[in-house]
């Protein structure tokens, strides 16, 4: 699995970093968000498919 | 609801129990995610009650939330609606790109981190506040007491705004929230709390602070009226939305005495249990609306350009669809994806923030209080049917 983020789409909501916080994070400056682990291990895999449901701006998407 | 034309739904906001919406919403939903909708000034629209459709428009980058593009669900609704839509800086009113340069400024204090931060400060003032409970002793109003001041304290100290100000902004959201407000005392609350917070901002201009005003102002974006609008936004909606929460949040717990001790005694469940009661109790009990900027196919219903969607997030946050056993009030579910925050691009920039108020606040009082109880029927808790934020006016408790 693999994701991606498009910073540009993405409204600084929080979804992502609060579902899979080991996956993703926030950018200090304008809490945008920033891939920790654009493959995550088996292990988050459930909570960053989650994560990637919950984002509501779009901005995150999976490539299986 | 309108038994002139049949099939053509008209907005209530009026309920026949204190936790549930509107049973005539309810039966629609249950009949079709979607319906045709008249609204108080006649325009013909649609209601939606379904949670995927809901969510569809939410997220929809046709559909607007700009003010002169909307018709009233309700009569009320509109003068309010008119009357914010002048000020610069509302930015919970603009699209796309305009709503980006505000938000962008601004979501760097509300991220998941930031709110982690401030928990310490946030159990303090949650804390004093159950001192101060302890001290008067009950029966008294659980939302002067805890609901209320939890929130605007938090806010006030994120903003920079003095808390000692607090029944100016009090006195003002109410009126600007109040369904029944004339027009005139909408507009006299609205040019109040500007007032109040463009002196603020100049005394800010003076002296810097260290606060998310202060930092706001030195930032040099926003002139000052653009700052007035956001510090009105951001006031508002971030002592009201977490006040109604705590208050018609505890009546529930109140009278699901297995729930609350779930709540109360099993610190693993309260993360489930505050996205529960967001889902259950849906404060926001008018809309969310979107206008259609053009045609848009919404499975299969053609949503005309112009044509106005009114969103019942608390029947579709009860969509058995996607919430199973949806009317129970279960604190353990998971129930992610609740529609309370709103979704797409506007959804809450504090949304982490009352999480976090929350997720302190409900356990800390019923540990406090283990007899926490209602000091009156619960037939005769005022509810907060008449204001455009649901919850309770007063919830008298005594322990």
């Amino acid at each position: 699995m693999k994701i991606k983020a498009d910073t540009g789409v993405c409204v600084g909501a929080g979804m992502c970093a609060l579902t899979a916080p080991e996956v993703f994070d926030q950018s200090e400056e304008d809490g945008t968000v920033v891939l920790l682990q654009p493959e995550p291990p088996a292990s988050r895999e459930a909570a960053a498919r989650r994560a990637v449901q919950l984002c509501p701006s779009g901005a995150l998407s999976l490539e299986e | 609801m309108t038994e002139a034309t049949p099939g053509l739904m008209t907005y209530t906001t009026a309920r026949e129990r204190p936790f549930d919406p509107p049973d005539e919403l309810t039966r629609a939903r249950e009949e079709l995610p979607i319906h045709r909708m008249i609204y108080a000034d006649g325009h013909e629209g649609w209601l939606i009650t379904g949670w995927a459709l809901a969510r569809a428009v939410l997220a929809h980058p046709s559909f607007s939330t700009r003010p002169e593009l909307l018709h009233p669900p309700i009569q009320q609704r509109l003068i309010n609606l008119q009357e914010i839509r002048k000020q610069p800086g509302f930015f919970l009113r603009m699209d796309p790109p305009e709503h980006t340069r505000f938000r962008r400024l601004l979501t760097g204090q509300f991220t998941v981190r930031r709110m982690k931060q401030l928990e310490p400060r946030i159990a303090q003032i949650t804390e004093d506040r159950l001192d101060a409970m302890e001290r008067e002793g009950g029966p008294l109003d659980l939302v002067q007491s805890f609901a209320l001041p939890i929130p605007s304290l938090v806010i006030c100290e994120l903003l920079g705004v003095p808390y000692d100000d607090r029944e100016r902004f009090h006195a003002d959201s109410a009126v600007m929230l109040n369904l029944q407000s004339t027009p005139e005392q909408i507009r006299a609350a609205i040019d109040d709390l500007l007032d109040y917070l463009r002196a603020l901002i100049k005394r800010k201009r003076a002296e810097p602070t260290d606060d998310l005003l202060g930092g706001l102002v030195e930032g040099g974006e926003l002139d000052d009226e653009e700052l007035a609008g956001v510090g009105l936004l951001l006031l508002v909606a971030g002592h009201e939305t977490t006040a109604n929460m705590l208050g018609l949040g505890t009546f529930a717990l109140l009278t699901n005495p297995r729930q609350l001790a779930a709540v109360r005694d099993d610190p693993a469940v309260v993360e489930n249990a505050v996205e529960e009661l967001l889902r259950y109790l849906t404060i926001i009990h008018i809309g969310p609306m979107r206008t259609a900027l053009e045609d848009v196919d919404l499975d299969g219903h053609l949503i005309r350009a112009g044509e106005v969607v009114t969103i019942a997030a608390a029947v579709a946050n009860r969509d058995p669809e996607k919430f199973g056993d949806s009317e129970t009030l279960d604190v353990t579910r998971s129930a992610h994806g609740h529609l309370t925050f709103g979704h797409g691009v506007h959804q809450c920039l504090g949304q982490q923030l009352a999480r976090t108020e929350m997720r302190i606040a409900y356990p800390a009082l019923l540990r406090r209080f283990p007899g926490l109880r209602l000091a009156v029927p619960p037939q005769d808790v005022p509810m907060r049917s008449d204001m455009s934020i649901y919850g309770v006016h007063r919830l008298p408790v005594t322990w």
